[in-house]
């Protein structure tokens, strides 16, 4: 039996009458990405503070390269990293001495860690604002600094908690690649978002959250599966005919097509792959209807949230926020 | 990426071995050499905390000097600014508490403390750290202190072990109460309230003390809190020690922690720390902020 990097079975954990995982199953590979991906409170955040030891699961076991975090927290502690939500740097602190401070509390050799802060300095393009206070960093650069620190003891497994939650295109980039050069070196990496092209991007295997629970789990192409094959949109030129173009459309369709009047657009699930574009195209032209664009698109990750929750995941992020807004610092 | 970077990237850590003192007080140094960083990259914040005391010294001194008699001594307000002096070191090494209270305060609402609790360092370097680096600091401030007072007229009578002496139960006491500031920091959700209950108790603890009045001059059920006061005890070990005028009438104090005022302030730290470290750790593993 091959070891799993990280595992979890039947985690519950509750805040006083707050369920924030209620049964949580999880397995990563070795050498894998995981992504976790979930609306805001889905038990994302709750799920990797229990792996690297942070919270105490009230039941059900975790355990990180075997060992189980809530007997043996501090074997754990010695081959994770983690990067959370917040920059997790001192602001004083220049850059160097961060990650210097943090290697320092890994135990490592101070000649080690002296060596090993000026590859990550470097690697993390902030070399030249490695004597700078943290304060004066960029959000993106903060970022990239809190990911060197955790990094400094070349950790097994690396939790990252909304790695680009809040980071602009060119940082966002810039992160996505430091953890695909760290994959390709091994390491096992276990991450959180809510933005479903990251875990497309970066995750192997995606695991769906919600309420605490896991909803669906696979590959990519297999969670678009489930929500059945492609989608075939059309975008009419005249916006009276749109009635007419789902009538022709119909007949060709795995389920009903459904009208969208403000796009002009008529969308409806199909399989056949590309054949069955030639046939909606044939079938519109037929029915002597105008289009602007038409395209075979496969499933995103919104239609498997909204598939398996009924609910699109964005509305849901951005209730959870403009709601109940961040009640903690 | 950059080549560097991949050449060496299945380098193993090479870990250190086991520290002299073990990893608790290695760790602890780490993290109060991080907080003394911290205090000097914010010179403001150094400078007022000088300042501050020096504005009671010369409060005190000028304003008091001459309302208040010192027993067994004379020469008015000149004696008292003598007096004075070690209230003062009293006072301000008891509120190196309020530092650590905001400072611990600060730490847990930030992400840091993620950080830290999710290394493989000992659970109370954090706060071992803090306490260590804000008695650290202290023995800046006393040396400020030291020279405004040689200024105003204080003089080290008794010689220069007995000075240190009397720095070195200063500075344990700052220690001491910074455990005390500690613990109640984690409690704090903010640092703004982090500096209001930093402060709170540390008036009653310096007020009702011999730190700016001779005890014969308080009622009688606060001449026993004040005599049981360790800061009484603290204050008048510096008076003996420096050889100040202890404000001290024969018969009128008659207990045990001011007739052996250096032995209680050790002993009463000892026992502050006993409960208060335990229960700042236990705090501290407990705690989940966010």
């Amino acid at each position: 039996m091959t070891q799993m990097a990280v595992q979890a079975e039947g985690l519950v954990k509750r805040f006083g009458d707050v369920v924030a995982l209620d049964g949580f199953d999880l397995s990563v590979e070795e050498g894998s990405v995981c992504g976790l991906l979930g609306p805001n409170g889905a038990g994302k955040t709750t799920a990797v503070r229990i792996f690297a030891t942070l919270l105490r699961p009230d039941q059900g076991t975790a355990r990180v390269a075997g060992i189980d975090v809530a007997t043996n927290p501090n074997s754990v502690k010695k081959i994770i990293g983690l990067t959370g939500q917040y920059a997790a740097v001192d602001e004083y602190l220049t850059g160097r001495e961060n990650i210097n401070m943090v290697g320092r509390l890994y135990h490592l050799d101070h000649r080690w860690v002296t060596n090993r802060t000026n590859e990550l300095l470097e690697r993390f393009r902030l070399i030249d604002a490695a004597d700078r206070p943290a304060k004066t960093y960029s959000g993106g650069m903060r970022r990239r600094l809190d990911l060197a620190a955790s990094l400094v003891a070349r950790p097994k497994i690396l939790f990252l908690d909304e790695p680009t939650t809040g980071l602009d295109p060119r940082s966002r980039m810039e992160v996505w690649d430091v953890i695909e050069q760290l994959v390709r070196d091994g390491t096992t990496v276990l991450l959180t978002t809510q933005y479903l092209e990251e875990a497309d991007y970066l995750a192997e295997k995606i695991v769906v959250i919600d309420h605490g629970r896991v909803i669906a789990s696979g590959d990519s192409e297999r969670l678009k599966d489930q929500v059945g094959g492609d989608f075939v949109e059309a975008v009419v030129s005249d916006p009276g005919r749109l009635t007419d173009a789902a009538a022709a459309l119909a007949p060709l369709g795995q389920g009903d097509p459904v009208i969208d009047e403000v796009v002009r657009k008529v969308t409806m699930p199909v399989s056949g792959g590309s054949r069955i574009l030639i046939e909606t195209i044939r079938a519109l032209d037929a029915a002597g209807i105008e289009l602007d664009d038409v395209a075979l698109r496969r499933p995103t990750l919104d239609d498997v949230f909204l598939a398996l929750t009924g609910r699109a995941i964005e509305e849901e992020a951005e209730a959870a926020v403009s709601g109940r807004g961040r009640s903690r610092k | 990426m950059s080549a560097p970077s991949m050449s060496t990237s299945t380098e193993v850590p090479v870990v250190r071995s086991w520290p002299l003192l073990g990893w608790g007080i290695s760790d602890g140094l780490v993290v109060a050499r991080r907080n003394l960083l911290q205090t000097v990259r914010v010179p403001e914040l150094l400078f007022f905390s000088l300042v501050q005391p020096v504005i009671f010294v010369l409060m005190f001194a000028y304003v008091f000097g001459g309302a208040i008699p010192v027993p067994g001594a004379s020469g008015g307000a000149e004696a008292y600014r003598e007096f004075l002096i070690p209230g003062i070191f009293g006072q301000t090494v008891a509120f190196a508490a309020a530092a650590s209270t905001v400072g611990i305060a600060e730490d847990m609402s930030k992400g840091i403390i993620d950080r830290f609790r999710s290394l493989p360092m000992r659970t109370s370097a954090v706060l071992f750290g803090r306490t260590v680096a804000d008695a650290a600091r202290m023995i800046l401030v006393l040396t400020v202190l030291s020279i405004t007072g040689l200024i105003v007229g204080w003089r080290i009578n008794d010689g220069f072990v007995r000075a240190v002496a009397a720095y070195a139960l200063l500075l344990l006491f700052a220690y001491t109460v910074a455990w005390v500031g500690a613990w109640i920091g984690m409690y704090m959700r903010n640092t703004e309230t982090a500096n209001t209950a930093g402060l709170v108790w540390l008036f009653p603890l310096t007020f009702i003390s011999n730190a700016f009045v001779p005890l014969q001059t308080m009622p009688a059920f606060l001449q026993h809190f004040a005599a049981w006061n360790p800061l009484s005890s603290l204050v008048l070990s510096c008076r003996n020690l420096f050889g100040n005028a202890s404000g001290q009438t024969p018969g009128a104090d008659d207990y045990w922690s001011l007739q052996h005022p250096e032995a209680w302030t050790v002993i009463s730290c000892a026992i502050v720390l006993a409960v208060f470290v335990p229960l700042a750790v236990r705090r501290y593993r407990r705690a989940n902020y966010r």
